[in-house]
């Protein structure tokens, strides 16, 4: 029998039992469905992970002081009060994979415009701080060197808070006060939306670090320094020349413990990427199960097709069948009927997926590996569980079969 | 084939079914040989071992001892696959219940078994008309088995015995499940094809009025042949 032939045989017997048929491909449809679904949620969850970690800046590297210990007592992350305006300067100056340098310091302060106020995060930074933290100015300016230098009494506003200051009116050149002091609004960021978690990145002013520094909180050092990589392949090296250079200026012993932390954003990045990548391998195995359980519906269809049809069977051998022809019609029935359960399993996975993005709103991302992988995987279910109906099918003895009632 | 024109040589055939610790014989010793052409009808009543003796000449059944000889060719040591391509070739089965498809029309019924001789579609088709019409069932090719009379179905039967143009006929009790006069006219599609194309025909019947049909009859009992007639 030539394999259109024995496919049209299959259809045909899988039609004379319509119902049937279509309840055991059910159980395929919904394992593959299943595993389409959720490799498409996990897959979702990543490129979201990813593009959270894009609009950060992937090429991000923060230094913050370390943790000091006093007398056996360990003091938090940043208990050092060691990081100095200086120590920016000798990064940016020295370390060749570094692009940009900021320094960082900051509160919270009320601040009052006309008969309006608001209790919001004062940023203090440098210069270069929008293009370390890839963030957009909408309207004006943001300061720029001179007037970190010179500790001018000038802002820049997070898009929450003009919203609450200003609401429809122009902020730029407006003069607002934080803790009493007038500071002039050089510009606006454009909103960053929510970073995820409590964390809002738009409920914040920026002001130069220096103002910070002296008008604000009274210091003279910094709390961290934020720096951008050349790129995102160079971060790394970037960590290894930041690290160097303050073990230097903090006169850090070979062997020593670091009094200062740097992080890597694309160490993060990483880290995240891996975690959904072991949540799109945990839901794809759960939904993979199903899959299984709906290949052992066809072993279990077939086998009771075998015993119905053993007449049938008898027939084919008297007119000349042979054990593998026999073998071949019912594997490729079984074939045949997960394949189609694949076929619509895909269709109902990918628009199991469209709901799930509409309804839940989470990101999800039907990918043809997935798609490829799963027709791949039903169709060996129906090899796997079909074989053992046709074999059995096949080994039957012509004679009693013909006899069969 | 050798000089005698025997297309079928039995030599000492013996059959023996292990009924768990009991053996039965169901064949004992049976020698005989079927010429080229010939009309033979094989009777005695049940257990007498004419149906196992109908298996072995169908090649569904090997014998415990002794020696089939098919067209010059020993058959009785074949394995289950080379039976399955004796089977296709050289002989056409027709039942007593007809054993058709359920379903299934009458030309797909035919074509079975040049599904399994890897006839192309095509050709396989025009044999089955033909087949069909040799039985007298021509503008019924289309419907199913269902829809057809129980001699319309044996016709069809015999059609699908006949497709893959064999030397050998074997009926079992082709007329058990019909009315005389149906069985009649079965009968006399038997003797047609007996006639006119020299088709060797082998009857398994205890009915001795169908068996008339036949020139030669041989009678079991116990597994042995006790008599023979000639005409």
């Amino acid at each position: 029998m030539n394999i259109m032939r024995t496919i049209r045989v299959s259809l045909r017997a899988l039609n004379r039992n319509k119902m049937r048929s279509f309840l055991t491909a059910l159980g395929i449809i919904i394992g593959v469905g299943a595993v389409i679904a959720m490799v498409s949620i996990g897959q979702g969850a990543k490129i979201e992970v990813e593009k959270r970690f894009e609009s950060m800046g992937t090429n991000l590297l923060f230094v913050r002081p370390g943790s000091r210990s006093f007398r056996g007592i360990h003091g938090g992350g940043g208990t050092y009060v060691n990081l100095m305006p200086s120590d920016a300067q000798a990064i940016e100056e020295n370390c060749t994979a570094v692009q940009y340098v900021s320094p960082s310091v900051s509160g919270r302060a009320q601040v009052v415009y006309g008969n309006k106020n608001w209790n919001t995060s004062i940023q203090g930074a440098g210069a270069k701080y929008p293009e370390i933290r890839n963030w957009e100015i909408e309207d004006g300016i943001f300061f720029d060197e001179n007037m970190v230098k010179a500790g001018a009494k000038v802002c820049v506003l997070g898009s929450e808070v003009r919203e609450n200051l200003f609401e429809y009116e122009d902020p730029i050149g407006q003069i607002i006060r934080i803790r009493k002091i007038p500071f002039s609004v050089l510009g606006t960021l454009k909103s960053l939306g929510e970073s995820g978690g409590w964390f809002n990145r738009d409920d914040m002013i920026v002001i130069p670090y220096t103002t910070a520094q002296r008008r604000l909180l009274g210091i003279i050092h910094i709390q961290s320094i934020d720096v951008s990589a050349v790129s995102t392949a160079r971060s790394a090296e970037a960590q290894e020349q930041i690290e160097e250079i303050l073990r230097i200026r903090h006169k850090i012993a070979p062997g020593a413990e670091d009094d200062f932390n740097v992080r890597n954003m694309e160490e993060m990045a990483e880290g995240a990427a891996e975690s959904t990548k072991i949540l799109t391998i945990l839901l794809g195995g759960i939904a993979s199960v199903s899959l299984l359980v709906g290949g052992i519906g066809i072993m279990n269809i077939m086998l009771v097709s075998v015993t119905e049809r053993i007449r049938e069977i008898g027939i084919r051998m008297s007119v000349g069948a042979r054990e593998k022809d026999i073998l071949y019609q019912f594997l490729t029935e079984a074939i045949v009927l997960s394949v189609l359960g694949g076929i619509i399993g895909i269709a109902v996975g990918v628009i199991a997926s469209r709901l799930i993005s509409h309804f839940a709103g989470w990101q999800t991302l039907v990918s043809l590996s997935a798609i490829v992988l799963a027709f791949l995987f039903s169709g060996s279910v129906g090899i796997f569980f079909g074989f053992y109906p046709a074999r059995k099918a096949s080994k039957l003895d012509p004679i009693e079969a013909l006899r069969y009632e | 084939m050798d000089e005698n024109n025997n297309l079928i040589q039995l030599e000492n055939l013996t059959k023996i079914y292990k009924v768990g610790e009991t053996e039965v014989r169901a064949l004992n010793d049976v020698s005989s040989t079927i010429k080229e052409g010939d009309f033979m009808a094989i009777m005695g009543p049940s257990g007498s071992g004419k149906s196992t003796l109908m298996n072995i000449i169908g090649c569904l059944d090997r014998p415990t001892e002794g020696k089939y000889i098919l067209e010059g060719e020993l058959v009785s040591t074949l394995d289950r696959n080379k039976l399955a391509r004796i089977r296709n070739k050289k002989i056409g089965f027709v039942f007593q219940t007809f054993n058709l498809l359920a379903r299934t029309t009458a030309l797909e019924n035919t074509e079975l078994p040049l599904i399994y001789s890897k006839t192309p579609g095509k050709e396989a088709r025009d044999l089955a008309y033909k087949a069909l019409s040799v039985v007298g069932l021509e503008g019924r090719e289309l419907h199913r088995t269902n829809q057809l009379s129980g001699g319309e179905q044996q016709r069809v039967a015999i059609a699908r015995s006949l497709v893959n143009d064999p030397s050998l006929l074997l009926a079992d009790e082709p007329t058990g499940n019909l009315d005389t006069k149906t069985g009649k006219e079965i009968m006399e599609i038997f003797k047609k094809l007996n006639k006119e194309k020299n088709i060797t025909v082998i009857l398994v019947t205890h009915d001795p009025e169908i068996a008339q049909f036949a020139r030669r009859r041989i009678y079991l009992r116990d597994g042995q042949i006790v008599k023979e007639e000639r005409e």
